[in-house]
């Protein structure tokens, strides 16, 4: 028997992270009579999942009945730029419709039809409505839905209580991990027979963000130092319509919704300028006149979509060209109008909380006047590589979901595909930890030298009595990122960035922390610090790597898509598995695509 | 701009006092931007919860000049001028500054009897957007508890916290009731072990909830009428008064006693 030094729980299935991807794991394990534990860094029910507003996507085929898995599935892989993991692609496209059914089972009330389904709205680079929803604030639907699940399940469920290290037994599989109480400060071990790494994005690491505090990418960065890998870490991304005044929300949301319910981009001149930036990937597709657009939100039939409802690269890209080329607004955006297309009342209805947002934190009433909006560092579509039906990471025992695992986004994640994406693969990680375990594979001892080593790391910025404070450390970082690792990217600026990085890890090892360990926030930043760290220099160097632009990773330098870069994955690996450890690329090639899913594709180009 | 001064209240569960920070503050701010700014400068030990920024996650509860508000919408410049007070919530156990103990929600969620619908028909339920928007409403709730911290049935009544629920659950038992596949009969439980009895309508939750959702009105009320035998509680027949319903659901029938 292992004699544990600190505060020890034992669970069948570990899941670290209660967004809506870890709920969804922790339901399915659950199910499968298995021990399961959640273990969140805040309180339940507050994760990043709650700021989805615009919608699920899952072709149910209630809106237009054209609709089918086939064509999410060829949607999702154009929007994802071809780098996607077919298989999950397909996975998603053929589970979502189910996800949201169940959804409805444990309480979820979506918006509805006339004739009482389930309403589905346009997003970008959904060719048909697609989108369930319920009203702007989708994603609290989820989260509560799969909360209140979980809850009646009577799962046990850590809260505040921050991972620190996966923790491995003597032959390499995950045994658990080490972790500390937020409020109390104090270290607790679980072992688990597997754990699945459900922890969200890495968007703290940028200035503009519309990320939490949480976004630390802790979850990839265990990942990678317990040796699993991380691909397309270099594709980011930026969501086109984020708040930039006042300067305290820069970043902020502003829900895909508005242009799927009528929205448009106009910069200084008033002239709508997405009809000047259809690639000719999309033209066939896109209204080429305003008349036209406008006719398809009334009737698909009757015109193309409008171009601002193209992918979400694609509207971020004009829109950083139209304010370089000084046709932003006075704070550097452009304008989102909605007030001069639709009611007032339509407004108030279609989108309150966007409405709510922008009166109360910008003084500005949207069913009168045009949103100032901007570029926000959203999503990483990089994440733990994952083999796509059961979740599993090369780690024996280590599963991932959700935005940490990467593959079903490719270079470029459609809106909406993310919240079906948490349901279909925080299910498939459930049922692959559970079958891992039936199978009868289990840790055969746990390493208390991790634990060990971890603890003492944590505890370093105690003992120093001059050093830096970690804040300065993350403002610095956070502009770094976005200078040198932001929305266009040169060779040189990324070089910069990892020389830069490199001191970052000098001084991290130099923070000073004051205070005591008790919810002390300041000493919770220097332990995410490392995380956050890992994650930056993993973008960085496959940043570097891809000499190319595809989806969320544009080079100004190479500008052009090559379709050599399109057939493989930059795969990240540790060496060493410490935070300060060298990280490896390598080239890991795409999943051969069946001829069925190609033939998918060539029909519909 | 001018600088601002914070009183801060700062301590743990064996006691504290207020700090004084004076501060640069910006346009637009909100009192969120102000307490980082005083962690990212002065005191990095300062706890306060926070997630989303935005007003959608509830975490950021506090009581700003004594009222319950979310730092992260309450802007500076709305504000009367002059040192603003920013204290933990009343009603819930400190852990630090900020920072309160609210366990005493996720337990009174985990006694809530779960939706219980009917097997799903293919294709989906049939339910219609007039028949969801009640539920709906309630569903906008973020948790962020203020309703509960205000409810004077637990805020000056730490003992009443056995057997009462307070608003946040008694909007999530409205919602399950009114919710029109639900097959689960709650009543009981709401009357015996709920406390809903307790809930004078002073209306305190609904003043401070930041989702404006009606919890005394569209919520308590309607429960109370469903759920409260009117021979023992005025205010249920009271309320049924001032709402002058004309229609009675088939469950207030079930409760009235006989003429």
């Amino acid at each position: 028997m292992t004699d544990f030094p600190y505060e020890h729980h034992d669970y069948d299935v570990l899941i670290i992270g209660a967004g809506g991807a870890g709920l969804r794991a922790a339901i399915e394990a659950k199910q499968r009579g298995l021990k399961v534990g959640i273990i969140t860094k805040s309180l339940l029910g507050k994760a990043h999942t709650v700021m989805a507003e615009g919608g699920m996507a899952a072709a149910m085929g209630n809106v237009s009945d054209e609709d089918n898995w086939m064509v999410h599935f060829r949607d999702t892989m154009r929007g994802g730029k071809f780098l996607n993991n077919n298989r999950m692609a397909e996975l998603h496209a053929k589970e979502s419709p189910d996800r949201v059914w169940e959804l409805e089972q444990w309480g979820a009330l979506f918006d509805r039809t006339k004739d009482g389904k389930i309403l589905q709205r346009d997003f970008g680079g959904h060719r048909y409505a697609r989108l369930a929803h319920v009203g702007d604030r989708t994603g609290l639907e989820l989260i509560r839905t799969l909360q209140q699940k979980v809850v009646s399940m009577h799962t046990d469920v850590f809260m505040e209580c921050k991972v620190l290290k996966l923790v491995h037994d003597d032959a390499g599989r995950i045994a658990g991990c080490v972790a500390y109480w937020r409020p109390s400060g104090e270290f607790v071990t679980f072992s688990a027979k597997a754990v699945i790494i459900a922890t969200g994005g890495v968007g703290k690491s940028w200035k503009f963000t519309s990320n939490s505090w949480e976004g630390t990418g802790d979850g990839h960065a265990m990942a990678l130092w317990a040796g699993a890998k991380l691909i397309d870490m270099e594709c980011i991304q930026f969501h086109p319509t984020g708040m930039v005044w006042p300067l305290s929300v820069r970043g902020l949301l502003v829900t895909e919704g508005v242009r799927g319910d009528g929205g448009v981009l106009r910069n200084s001149e008033g002239q709508r300028f997405m009809f000047n930036y259809v690639a000719d990937m999309f033209r066939a597709e896109t209204a080429e006149t305003e008349e036209e657009g406008d006719k398809w939100y009334d009737d698909h039939a009757a015109g193309r979509r409008p171009p601002e409802l193209l992918p979400r690269d694609e509207v971020a890209r004009a829109i950083n060209t139209e304010v370089k080329a000084g046709r932003g607004t006075p704070h550097g955006g452009v304008y989102l109008d909605i007030a001069t297309r639709r009611s007032a009342e339509f407004i108030r209805r279609r989108l309150p909380s966007m409405y709510h947002q922008f009166m109360e934190l910008a003084g500005v009433d949207i069913t009168r006047e045009s949103m100032e909006i901007g570029p926000t560092c959203h999503y990483i579509m990089g994440g733990v590589q994952v083999d796509a039906d059961s979740a599993a990471t090369i780690v024996p025992g280590l599963f991932a979901a959700g935005e940490a695992a990467g593959g079903l986004h490719g270079a470029n994640r459609l809106g909406g595909n993310s919240l079906s994406d948490l349901v279909v693969f925080g299910r498939r990680a459930g049922m692959g930890a559970a079958d891992y375990i039936e199978a009868g594979i289990g840790p055969s001892s746990f390493d208390l030298g991790e634990v060990e080593t971890a603890v003492a790391e944590a505890l370093a910025p105690f003992e120093r009595t001059e050093g830096e404070n970690p804040y300065d450390i993350q403002r610095d970082l956070q502009e770094m990122m976005q200078a040198n690792v932001g929305i266009i990217r040169t060779g040189p600026d990324l070089e910069e960035a990892k020389v830069k990085l490199d001191e970052f890890i000098v001084r991290v090892k130099n923070i000073a922390v004051k205070g005591g360990r008790a919810y002390n926030p300041g000493w919770n930043l220097a332990t995410d610090l490392p995380s956050m760290l890992t994650v930056s220099r993993s973008t960085a160097t496959a940043a570097l790597l891809r000499r190319e632009s595809r989806g969320g990773h544009t080079r100004e330098d190479f500008p052009k898509a090559d379709p050599e870069f399109a057939k493989f994955n930059f795969a990240l690996s540790s060496e060493g598995g410490s935070w300060d450890s060298p990280i490896n690329a390598t080239e890991s090639p795409l999943l051969p695509m069946p001829n069925e899913l190609k033939a998918l594709l060539e029909e519909a180009n | 701009m001018a600088d601002v001064t914070m009183r801060i209240w700062r301590g743990d569960s064996s006691g504290g006092d207020f700090e004084s920070f004076t501060v640069a503050q910006n346009e637009g701010e909100v009192v969120l931007d102000v307490i980082h700014r005083i962690q990212a400068t002065e005191a990095p030990d300062l706890a306060c919860r926070w997630n989303c920024k935005a007003g959608k996650c509830g975490s950021c509860s506090a009581e700003i000049n004594g009222k319950p508000r979310l730092m992260c919408m309450t802007r500076m410049d709305q504000l009367p001028e002059g040192p603003i007070t920013v204290t933990p919530m009343k009603a819930f156990p400190i852990i630090r500054d900020l920072v309160t103990d609210v366990s005493f929600n996720f337990a009174m969620a985990e006694r809530v009897p779960a939706l219980l619908p009917p097997p799903m028909p293919e294709g989906g339920y049939r339910m219609f957007q007039e028949d969801v928007e009640r539920g709906q409403e309630f569903r906008k709730c973020i948790e962020c508890f203020m309703c509960q911290d205000v409810c004077h049935v637990i805020r000056d009544h730490e003992d009443n916290k056995q057997h009462y629920a307070g608003p946040r659950f008694f909007i999530r038992y409205a919602e399950l009731e009114m919710h029109p596949l639900d097959q689960n009969d709650r009543r009981e439980l709401i009357r015996e072990e709920m406390g809903l009895g307790y809930c004078n309508i002073t209306k305190c939750c609904t003043e401070v909830c930041p989702e404006h959702i009606h919890i005394t009105d569209n919520a308590i009320i309607p429960l109370k009428e469903r759920v409260v035998d009117a021979n023992y509680d005025p205010v249920a027949w009271l309320g049924r008064k001032i709402l002058r319903r004309t229609k009675r659901s088939s469950a207030d029938a079930a409760v009235q006693p006989a003429p």
